[in-house]
């Protein structure tokens, strides 16, 4: 009983893994991850967040993606480059400062007693015309500057990087401590002066 | 023939086991499939992704949907212009579109609640398009999004 001639299996075999590299492609893909906000219930009409006017970062683009960024002590426009140290200063207000967003107590599982701005928002406004890139950056700024933030807590109160904190940490600096109030809806504000 | 290369009598060239030639080339096969993964759709626009820092990698290939934003190619600009369009699955769409899009991809996903919407999108689209869809994914509850883009050094 002669074996069975198996010589054209590495053929066979070569063009499968031919067809393999042809269809197939190894980029991993990279991007940068966001969340959306719940759709608006249609049964509430009203439904706008008020919002005291020193809470609020505005962060505007124009059809031409020039940054404009207004907060209560200052207005004008920014280059994207200080975006980052803006939102940061902003969202940790660690003077406690008056024009920026308020400060209260919070009892937080494994950090105690904190302080935080837990009630700021940072409202992105684009016009139809903004260049995607310019939005994209804006957003990149925003995620980087959190990070940050993040980060130097995790520092300061534990000694480490926050990315190797454990979850439940995590998530309290995440949800609590700094969360990502970004909206890009147009808030309506009261108290404070134009 | 030369005196020094006399063939030597009853002595063969010896061939080569090849038999074991097969199982290497299906051990290359299977690691291609397992580190590749199938390319999706064909492009109809071409598109630049913006360059970003703070970018994190796709994972769970099976949840994630593409929605692509760009001008048509350079094969498709004679029919169909150079303004921008939104291409899902293998043709031109409308923004109001994306809703039936994205129940039609979460129909096919086994983890449904984990759908993300990567968006791939030329650097140079205006916002506007971008917002339509973003819109359109809100109210289909599609609300874990990813904006594609690659690393900036």
């Amino acid at each position: 009983m002669p074996g069975l001639n198996t010589s054209s299996t590495a053929d066979i075999s070569f063009m499968l893994l031919i067809f393999f590299l042809v269809t197939t492609s190894m980029d991993t893909d990279m991007g940068l991850a966001r969340h959306l906000p719940q759709p608006p219930d249609p049964d509430q009409e009203d439904a706008q967040v008020d919002i005291k006017a020193r809470n609020i970062l505005y962060v505007r683009l124009n059809f031409q993606g020039q940054l404009w960024v207004e907060d209560e002590t200052t207005r004008g426009y920014a280059d994207i480059g200080e975006l980052r140290q803006r939102v940061k200063e902003f969202v940790k207000n660690e003077q406690n400062f008056s024009k920026w967003p308020e400060k209260h107590v919070k009892i937080l599982d494994h950090l105690g007693r904190c302080y935080v701005t837990d009630k700021h928002v940072i409202s992105v406004q684009t016009d139809r015309g903004t260049p995607y890139d310019a939005y994209f950056q804006v957003q990149n700024e925003l995620v980087a500057a959190y990070a940050e933030l993040r980060n130097e807590l995790a520092k300061e109160k534990f000694g480490r990087e926050y990315e190797y904190l454990d979850d439940e940490i995590k998530e309290v600096i995440r949800k609590q401590y700094y969360p990502q109030n970004i909206s890009e809806a147009e808030p309506k504000k009261y108290g404070g002066t134009k | 023939m030369a005196a020094g290369f006399k063939r030597k009598e009853g002595r063969e060239m010896v061939e080569m086991n090849t038999s074991s030639l097969p199982d290497l080339i299906f051990t290359i096969l299977f690691f291609f499939m397992m580190v590749t993964t199938m390319r999706e759709v064909t492009l109809k626009v071409k598109f630049v992704v913006p360059q970003g820092t703070e970018l994190e990698k796709l994972e769970k290939k099976s949840a994630v949907s593409f929605i692509y934003v760009g001008p048509p190619t350079d094969q498709l600009r004679a029919q169909m212009g150079s303004g921008t369009r939104i291409q899902l699955n293998d043709r031109y769409a409308e923004p109001k579109e994306v809703m039936d899009f994205v129940a039609a991809e979460r129909q096919g996903m086994t983890n449904q609640a984990e759908q993300v919407i990567s968006i791939k999108a030329d650097k140079g689209t205006q916002m506007g398009y971008i917002t339509d869809i973003k819109e359109v994914l809100r109210k289909s509850y599609a609300l874990r999004i990813n904006y594609s883009a690659s690393r900036r050094n």
